[in-house]
């Protein structure tokens, strides 16, 4: 009898009408893609991206060439010259980053004693020409300068549970 | 003279016409389909589908049409290259051809011939011709498996669809397709489908098996022969393929509504109030949306059925199929001779 109840539902199609019932509500419902470039998803302040390096208000550079982001830098993107400056202190003359080398990690964020080095929210870049992605000291700096008061607040948020 | 021959030129005239006037539509509504198929598989997905090129994506399909022209066509090195050429042109011509006895309307037809669901039928069976020929010319294993797979399945499926055809020609009484519609008269209830359900349900599946789309696509599986008989296939002679898969999908839909739906017949014919009104009119406009709706099923399907395994085509095709329209043709019969419906009425 289960077999000859079996035998006929499979030919009144029941289970597949129950799938067409479930693609069809779907048709009608929300969908979730977000159309890119016109909307954007909210992204965390720990979001890490494009490198930066900051500077003290008063304009100096807060990079003092410890190289501790180069020793701990997992993919071996970061290459660090120093030389001392006339006023006695220790200052980078060369700070490369490799960003295909690099990983975003957020190790040499988290090593750097002085706050310089750090990553940025900015996810939405390309290089054009072969060599342009390794970034130097001008261009990081340059990028640091040009989002400060994002990188901060995005620090201040953070800060309590560093 | 001079005027035989004047008459002659103005008929070959008039004719291209009316066959540009049905080929140049059908060629739209294919590319439109494309646009379609994935926006609709995409909403069931819950993602948006194409929306980028013009506005909602509208400009989709001739920005694939374009990229597939511009693409060179790669001929392999020992393919049978007059074959290799002439199979995308074979699968294309039947997909056409066979538009030439739809009927839009009572009166838009190109050729209303007597014959004409043999030649529909006939149009059909050539069509795997083209996909045989382009998978054993292709000099490729993959295309050869596609293309066997592929012909076993249609020639399977077409049996369950002729007995499907000939429910239809008991209760008509005529080869006519104009003839089959003008039977159906009387409002939805009295069009074909609801006398000949399970034939009407199978002819919609052995549609789908026929044109080798989901769930009946092993011809194309993706998982074990890449694409199947046009692996091979780039460019232009691939969107000849593609074109010809379309427009056969298309037919379907359009014979379908014709042979169970009615064509161009009002649904409100005969209904209080409604069918007084302009609804309760046949014309052009109720074939076409009985088309679309069953180009519509074809995608819910794609995106709805998982694909079956081969020999479960198989076994539905011959063990299922067969049997219930050979008994459903005999409950036709017994319809038709005691009068339990009226034809034409």
């Amino acid at each position: 009898m289960g077999a000859v109840v079996r035998y006929l539902k499979s030919l009144m199609l029941l289970e597949l009408f129950k799938g067409l019932g479930v693609t069809l509500h779907y048709f009608f419902q929300p969908k979730f893609t977000i159309n890119y470039p016109e909307e954007k998803t909210p992204k965390s302040n720990r979001f890490r991206g494009l490198h930066a390096l900051r500077r003290y208000p008063n304009g100096e550079e807060r990079c003092i060439a410890c190289k501790l982001c180069e020793a701990v830098c997992p993919a071996l993107a970061i290459t660090i010259d120093s030389t001392q400056r006339e006023d006695g202190t220790r200052r980078t003359t060369r700070y490369d980053i490799d960003l295909f080398k690099c990983i975003y990690c957020g190790f040499c964020e988290e090593s750097c004693p002085v706050d310089s080095i750090v990553e940025t929210d900015i996810h939405e870049f390309h290089f054009e020409n072969r060599g342009e992605h390794i970034v130097n000291k001008q261009q990081l700096l340059a990028i640091g300068d040009r989002f400060e008061e994002e990188i901060a607040a995005a620090r201040k948020q953070d800060a309590a549970y560093r | 003279m001079s005027e035989t021959f004047l008459d002659q030129v103005i008929y070959m005239v008039i004719l291209v016409a009316k066959i540009l006037a049905v080929i140049v539509p059908l060629i739209l509504v294919v590319a439109y389909y494309t646009y379609m198929e994935r926006r609709v598989i995409g909403y069931m997905q819950v993602r948006r589908g194409p929306n980028r090129i013009g506005p909602m994506g509208l400009a989709q399909p001739f920005a694939d049409v374009f990229k597939l022209l511009l693409k060179e066509i790669v001929i392999p090195e020992n393919a049978n290259k007059f074959l290799f050429l002439l199979a995308p042109v074979l699968s294309l011509a039947p997909a056409f051809a066979a538009w030439a006895v739809v009927p839009f309307d009572d009166w838009a037809v190109i050729a209303d011939i007597d014959a004409g669901l043999l030649y529909i039928l006939a149009m059909a069976s050539l069509g795997v011709y083209g996909l045989i020929i382009a998978g054993w010319a292709s000099n490729s294993k993959y295309a050869f498996l596609g293309a066997l797979r592929c012909s076993a399945q249609m020639v399977s499926y077409e049996i369950a669809m002729g007995f499907a055809l000939i429910g239809v020609l008991i209760l008509a009484g005529t080869l006519n397709l104009s003839e089959i519609v003008n039977a159906q008269q009387g409002g939805i209830f009295d069009w074909f489908w609801l006398p000949l359900l399970p034939l009407f349900v199978i002819y919609v599946i052995s549609g789908v098996a026929e044109t080798n789309r989901a769930p009946f696509d092993v011809a194309e599986g993706e998982s074990e022969i890449v694409a199947g008989f046009h692996v091979e296939y780039a460019g232009a002679s691939f969107a000849v393929f593609f074109l010809a898969e379309y427009a056969n999908m298309i037919l379907i839909s359009a014979l379908t509504a014709l042979l169970f739906a009615g064509g161009w017949l009002s649904p409100f014919e005969g209904v209080w109030v409604l069918g007084d009104t302009f609804l309760g009119e046949g014309n052009i406009a109720w074939f076409l949306l009985k088309t679309a709706f069953f180009m519509y099923l074809f995608l819910w399907w794609r995106a709805t059925f998982p694909r079956y395994r081969y020999d479960q085509i198989m076994r539905l095709g011959w063990k299922v199929f067969v049997p219930i329209t050979i008994v459903w043709v005999m409950v036709a019969a017994v319809i038709s001779v005691f009068g339990l419906i009226v034809r034409g009425a």
